[in-house]
């Protein structure tokens, strides 16, 4: 196949992969932010905050490959993407600026402690929330004219964005409470256990509306979900959430320690694959696919050598990171 | 009231990147000297430099947390207010930056869980290896992100076609002609900012009784890099400047503020350019001595701003008065590192008050000169921003300066607030000192039976 063919789509995968991988990671770190009010005690949201603190920053890096990978391989793609979706980017990054901070500050305070708790909180709340906003800019779309941006500043800003970005701060909170479920004991665990029970559904719910409302807004989605054949090979996508869903239920009914997280992560997975259904093939949507705004095989190629020699050495010591710091988290485990 | 898009994107983008780089510029020479305090400790036993690394591993932790937050920012920058750069140079840059997350973001990220929170939860040796791993990560990423600024300044190794950036030639891209005079400069800026902050924070501590012995080989190590790197960056520098001569003499025109070509050049001790008279006010010059410097040869040729359009002149003051600033620090800086050797020879390097005076108020002045470098640097390259190929004013986003202007507003109240914040609980650290030398850290074999 030509080179000018497989590379971006290469690329795309190892985006998507990478993409994916943050929402898992950075998900439950941010999902623990968003739980931190539930923390009844100083003692408990110690607990919850130095379950995640050897692991944070690792995660945020994915976002962070996320966009430098964006801008070496699809460099239109980034430029027209930040441009349309200015606002929401920079307030999500406002927000992972103060969420970021707080885990130094937090523990360095004593009578200012109080205001770290709420810059991590509200900080993971708003980057989850402008998360998902962008998320649902990007399925509507960018209105672009010939080459260049031509909409207004302020198109992200609809009810179908909104919902998505809720969703996303349900979604990651679910993911939260699973990760409280494998690291901590006792009371703690248990309100995680309860939580998850009433954001599984929650969550549910969203994905079945953000799986309606995506066909009804675009002929082209709705013709590729439910034109026969497609129908019949994509139909195992909603029935295994379905299934994931209610395994997820009765595993958290029943207190498992590991198999929520697993399914949770699963159910992201599945939400994700019927979404690269709906917007297959755009880098851009309903504007520019991804060989439409690819680098040159010449720049993909470069880095895609370096991708594919070093990604499986950056999994293999993130592993190694999560190794070190199995267990249980105890209290006053603490700091360095 | 209307605003220039063109500027409110740049002061956008000066404030995000100019509050970025002090953090990295501390903890890439921090995790060096981390690294070698361990090393140290590893090799002799001596509780006093373990107490030194538990007391700086706070400040490092602190400062990479700054740095990361605000280092995310930037990766998303070069598209919200560059977008038009970002579609024309993506295909160069984006791989640079890329090779930077993926060589060095994760390396350190990984490796500075275990450094932070690790130390009863591994061996000795390989925390002292998780260390080591975050310093040479730190590096890495200095050496790609230099190699993509450089890259703006002298471009290489490319072809245009429609307009857009192809690579010809990855190691003509990577190695630029600027390359191997920017990236040892940095190092050294940084590596230099870090041992003027160690030494004055460790000549704080050395009055006082409590934190003495423990600050006395932080003093040591800190002033003998002084001695050795301020000479050092004069060289790297003097080197440089030769180098932007050849390669963008109008940065070096603006440097010096010399409007015509001149054989013999005078050096300005002071002067207030005026741009739209295109001569200096108040001069004090010390002739031929700025040909000396830059030709090597008192008669040499220096050319002067009126070589090209006014269209195509950086902001002379800036550039001018930023330059002097930074060279002038320097000069202090190896005062300080020579004063240092000499009380160290005469035995008075630890009791010597007013040279611990002198250490403490010099403590933030290499992020000064830092920043001065980079002001010199940056704004020099202007109107370009890819040297003689892009404008800066053709690079920006299809975003209303109303929206830029929102943004601005609030980096500057939220990177105000951070900053505040970071120096409120650094002065705190820096009150508390380093505990005393106590027992050794209990490494004990973690349970075995969960996955994790």
């Amino acid at each position: 196949m030509d080179a000018t063919v497989w590379i971006p789509l290469v690329w795309a995968g190892v985006l998507c992969l990478g993409l994916m991988l943050y929402v898992i990671l950075d998900g439950f770190d941010l999902g623990i932010g968003i739980l931190f009010p539930w923390g009844r005690t100083d003692q408990e949201r110690d607990l919850m905050m130095n379950s995640i603190a050897p692991h944070w920053d690792g995660n945020e890096t994915w976002l962070v490959l996320a966009g430098g990978g964006l801008f070496a391989a699809f460099p239109k793609a980034y430029g027209l993407l930040m441009t349309a979706l200015y606002i929401p980017i920079l307030f999500m990054l406002f927000a992972l600026v103060f969420r970021g901070v707080a885990f130094e500050f937090r523990f360095k305070a004593e009578r200012s402690r109080g205001v770290w708790d709420v810059a991590f909180n509200l900080g993971s709340v708003l980057a989850a929330f402008f998360q998902g906003a962008v998320l649902g800019a990007f399925i509507q779309g960018i209105e672009v004219t010939g080459d260049r941006f031509t909409g207004n500043v302020m198109d992200w800003l609809t009810p179908f964005s909104l919902m998505t970005g809720f969703a996303l701060v349900c979604g990651y909170a679910l993911l939260g409470a699973c990760w409280l479920a494998l690291k901590t004991e006792g009371d703690l665990q248990r309100w995680a256990f309860e939580a998850g029970q009433v954001l599984m559904f929650v969550v549910l719910a969203w994905i079945a509306m953000v799986s309606i409302a995506t066909p009804l807004m675009s002929a082209e989605v709705a013709r590729r979900w439910f034109s026969l054949p497609n129908l019949f090979w994509l139909l195992p996508i909603p029935l295994l959430t379905a299934t994931v869903g209610w395994m997820l239920w009765r595993a958290l009914r029943r207190h498992a320690t590991r198999a929520p997280f697993v399914l949770t992560i699963i159910l992201f997975g599945l939400g994700a694959f019927g979404l690269a259904v709906s917007l297959w093939p755009y880098t851009v949507p309903r504007a520019f696919t991804l060989w439409e705004t690819a680098a040159p095989p010449a720049s993909q190629g470069f880095l895609l050598i370096g991708a594919v020699a070093l990604l499986p050495l950056i999994l293999g010591y993130t592993a190694y990171n999560y190794w070190v710091f199995r267990g249980k988290v105890r209290p006053g485990a603490g700091y360095h | 009231m209307s605003f220039d898009p063109v500027i409110l994107a740049r002061l956008q983008f000066a404030l995000t990147i100019g509050f970025h780089i002090l953090f990295p510029t501390l903890t890439i020479g921090l995790a060096l000297f981390l690294a070698i305090v361990e090393g140290m400790w590893l090799r002799t036993g001596r509780a006093a430099y373990l107490a030194l690394y538990r007391f700086w591993v706070k400040i490092f932790a602190l400062s990479f947390g700054m740095g990361v937050v605000s280092g995310v920012v930037l990766s998303y920058q070069f598209g919200t207010n560059f977008a038009r750069f970002s579609e024309v140079t993506g295909n160069i840059l984006g791989p640079l930056l890329g090779y930077e997350v993926l060589t060095a973001f994760f390396l350190e990220a990984s490796f500075l869980g275990v450094m932070l929170f690790g130390m009863n939860r591994v061996p000795p040796r390989l925390h002292f290896l998780a260390t080591c791993i975050v310093a040479l990560g730190t590096m890495i990423s200095a050496f790609w992100i230099l190699a993509a600024s450089s890259w703006m300044h002298t471009p290489a190794g490319y072809r245009l076609v429609d307009g857009i950036f192809h690579v010809e030639s990855w190691p003509a891209v990577i190695f630029n002609p600027s390359f191997f005079y920017r990236f040892p400069h940095m190092l050294l800026a940084s590596f230099l900012t870090t041992a003027l902050v160690v030494a004055g924070v460790s000549a704080r501590h050395l009055q006082d009784i409590r934190t003495a012995t423990v600050a006395r080989p932080a003093f040591s190590v800190a002033t003998l890099a002084l001695a050795i790197l301020a000479p050092l960056q004069i060289v790297m520098g003097d080197l440089h400047g030769l180098q932007v001569q050849r390669d963008q003499p109008m940065k070096v025109a603006a440097m010096e503020g010399l409007w015509e070509t001149t054989a013999g050049a005078p050096l300005l001790l002071f002067a207030w350019p005026d741009m739209a008279a295109e001569r200096n006010h108040f001069e004090i010059a010390i002739p031929k001595l700025a040909s000396v410097i830059l030709q090597h040869d008192p008669d040499g040729t220096v050319l002067g701003l009126k070589e090209v359009e006014p269209t195509d002149r950086p902001l002379v003051p800036i550039v001018f008065f930023s330059f002097r600033i930074m060279v002038g620090l320097g000069f202090w800086f190896l005062l300080l590192g020579a004063l240092g050797l000499l009380l160290r020879w005469r035995g008075t390097l630890y009791s010597s008050r007013s040279y611990a005076l002198l250490c403490m108020v010099s403590a933030p002045l290499g992020f000064i000169a830092t920043l001065a470098g980079w002001i010199v640097t940056e704004t020099g390259r202007q109107p370009w921003i890819v040297e003689g190929l892009m404008r800066t004013s053709e690079s920006i986003s299809d975003v209303p300066a109303r929206a830029i202007l929102t943004t601005l507003s609030l980096f500057f109240a939220v990177y105000g607030t951070l900053l505040l914040a970071y120096l409120y609980y650094l002065s705190k650290l820096i009150r508390q000192g380093p505990q005393a030398p106590d027992a050794a850290p209990v490494y004990a074999e973690p349970p075995r039976t969960a996955w994790m």
